[in-house]
């Protein structure tokens, strides 16, 4: 059983004489074992699993194609690049998740500086607990609210266009409305939520500070935007960074149970269209490359948010 | 307020700023209070009043009634959701709390490269086919544990938790070895006892995904007997019946689809309702400590 304990502990130099220290912690390494077996097996694998999009394997073979698959090298990640979807889900992604950001981002600061203005604490609590609730809800149900609301028979928001005469829309439908409701809605999901950290550094600043200013005449504008603002400033610039680094994950859930062929052009993002050529069209191969090719983009973007992060801070997230 | 009164110009503020949260508070309310209303719209009103009807006329439940007593897919459906709600979250704190508190452990030979280990896990990850590959290779698509395996460590939540632990004083531990406690009972008898409101917390964040979890079970179970409440509210949503049509017959007037999907909208998402304001304040702080660099 020490055998086990020590391959888990990576061999150094100095191994020989760190045997008595694994030893003695023994009991540790137990305990640990059974998590690292669950990343190994459940990350570490599909990691490894990869593979599979420089071979040509068919669903029907299952894992043994991973073995005797023939070897195509680039060939999936060429074709994936050629073809009209790259340009289409590429820009989608990065579009649906810059508009997401765009507009979301700065309502959980504005929400966030006027929640901190209310004087009333049991209407403030009133606010917040509200304003959370939609982060609880899942993507199912926010995916059906949303298509309650539109609904052309019996949504709400189609009964008041009609109400002033207007003609009822299919919004879900329509390529130049998909988008917007995405962001809509991520921003009624987000915005409450994103105030936490805010309001807590808020809650840190001096208060001395802001009778200061109101000694000096300023009012609660200038105190928000002299005091507040540049008091939260250092939450905003690391929410602002790590944020960077979500750019390629544009609500992939939300966008399958909403999305239909007619809005593809504008909805289709870089998971919707791998879990359609791999799961609806069973090209395991082709779909893994192109999973690996966002899930590359995306560490890219990770580490380059955390290098910034370190940079501006001193201390990343890590 | 320091003596100094607030002037025109603030009070004009605060009212406004006021009036402007009640209205935003409304935005989130709406979306439910008109799902809740629609979902009492019985057949024949929705026939003679048509469009979108704010208050209906009369609350006719034939809705809940279709979904919860004529047929078992939704007490069923669940059952799969208690099933993994309760024995997921329960195992992920297990598996969880193991490996953060050896992980926690300063003088751990090789500690460093573990938890580089997991790291890794955090930024790269092999997608969704290599996933599904993986599932059915271990036979885990189609058996409930399929709900639970997959997402047993949250590399996030273990991190924040290690840091918990990482955070005791290492007083405590010490006076206990010099008392002769071994490790398992310093584990046992001061460990787990200070850290019961970390693990809630960490258990309401896992608790919350095993509710609200669907992708996973809509891709790896076809067994209509083991879906949980999320995709068969989905497979509703999207079709507008139950698939209990064999019961669907007894009703004599069956509710309209919008009514349906809005009472199975009000079952699966009521309990969260119910129960989110009270435990408002620990997901607070879990945000609030997961925020903090260890």
């Amino acid at each position: 059983m020490e055998l086990k304990a020590a391959t888990v502990s990576p061999p150094e130099s100095k191994k020989k004489s760190r045997w008595p220290a694994v030893k003695k912690h023994r009991f540790y390494y137990y305990l640990i074992l059974p998590g690292l077996l669950y990343f190994l097996i459940f990350d570490y694998v599909p990691m490894f699993g990869v593979i599979i999009s420089f071979k040509d394997i068919s669903p029907f073979e299952g894992v043994r194609g991973i073995l005797t698959g023939e070897w195509v090298g680039f060939d999936h990640f060429v074709r994936f690049f050629q073809s009209y979807y790259f340009w289409n889900v590429l820009r989608n992604t990065f579009l649906i998740s810059f508009y997401n950001l765009l507009f979301g981002f700065p309502a959980a600061i504005v929400l966030a500086l006027l929640m901190n203005e209310l004087k009333n604490g049991l209407f403030k609590r009133f606010v917040q607990t509200v304003s959370y609730l939609p982060h609880f809800i899942s993507t199912v149900v926010v995916a059906g609210l949303i298509m309650m609301m539109l609904s052309t028979d019996n949504g709400l928001l189609n009964a008041i266009i009609v109400f002033f005469g207007g003609e009822p829309i299919l919004f879900l439908g329509e390529p130049k409305y998909f988008r917007s409701i995405l962001v809509v809605s991520h921003v009624w999901q987000t915005v409450g939520w994103g105030t936490i950290l805010y309001l807590a550094a808020m809650a840190g600043i001096d208060p001395g500070l802001y009778e200061a200013a109101k000694i000096d005449g300023a009012n609660r504008l200038r105190q928000a935007w002299h005091i507040t603002l540049p008091g939260i400033s250092h939450v905003i610039v690391i929410m602002l960074i790590l944020s960077i680094g979500g750019l390629l994950n544009a609500g992939f859930e939300k966008v399958l149970l909403l999305y239909s062929p007619a809005v593809y052009e504008v909805a289709d993002i870089i998971d919707t269209y791998v879990y359609r050529e791999g799961l609806t069209s069973l090209n395991y191969s082709f779909a893994t490359a192109v999973g690996l090719f966002k899930n590359l983009l995306a560490m890219t973007l990770i580490l380059g948010a955390n290098y910034f992060a370190k940079r501006m801070n001193q201390t990343g997230i890590w | 307020m320091g003596g100094i009164k607030p002037t025109r110009s603030e009070r004009i503020f605060d009212a406004a700023n006021i009036v402007f949260l009640i209205f935003l508070s409304l935005m989130f309310v709406i979306p439910f209070l008109a799902v809740l209303s629609t979902s009492f719209i019985s057949a024949e009103e929705s026939m003679r009043r048509g469009a979108f009807v704010l208050i209906p006329e009369r609350l006719d439940f034939t809705a809940y009634d279709v979904l919860l007593n004529r047929g078992k897919i939704i007490l069923n459906a669940y059952q799969v959701t208690l099933f993994r709600v309760i024995v997921g979250t329960f195992l992920n704190l297990l598996f969880t709390s193991m490996l953060a508190y050896g992980l926690a452990r300063r003088s751990l030979p090789g500690r460093n490269g573990l938890v580089l280990f997991i790291f890794l896990t955090m930024i790269f990850q092999g997608g969704l086919i290599p996933n599904y590959m993986l599932m059915d290779t271990l036979g885990l698509k189609d058996t409930l544990w399929v709900l639970i395996f997959p997402s047993l460590v949250s590399a996030w939540n273990l991190f924040i938790l290690r840091n918990f632990f990482m955070g005791l004083p290492e007083e405590l531990e010490e006076s206990a070895v010099i008392d002769g406690a071994t490790p398992q009972l310093i584990l046992f008898k001061i460990v787990i006892p200070l850290s019961m409101p970390a693990m809630a917390t960490i258990g309401l964040f896992y608790a919350v995904h095993h509710w609200n979890d669907w992708f996973g079970a809509s891709i790896y179970i076809n067994d209509i007997n083991k879906m949980p409440i999320q995709v068969i509210m989905r497979n509703i949503l999207l079709t507008g019946i139950t698939q209990n049509e064999a019961q669907l017959e007894y009703v004599r007037n069956p509710p309209p689809a919008a009514t349906l999907k809005s009472a199975v909208i009000i079952i699966s998402t009521l309990p969260i309702l119910f129960v989110y304001p009270f435990l408002q304040k620990y997901f607070v702080k879990g945000v609030m400590v997961g925020s903090i660099k260890g």
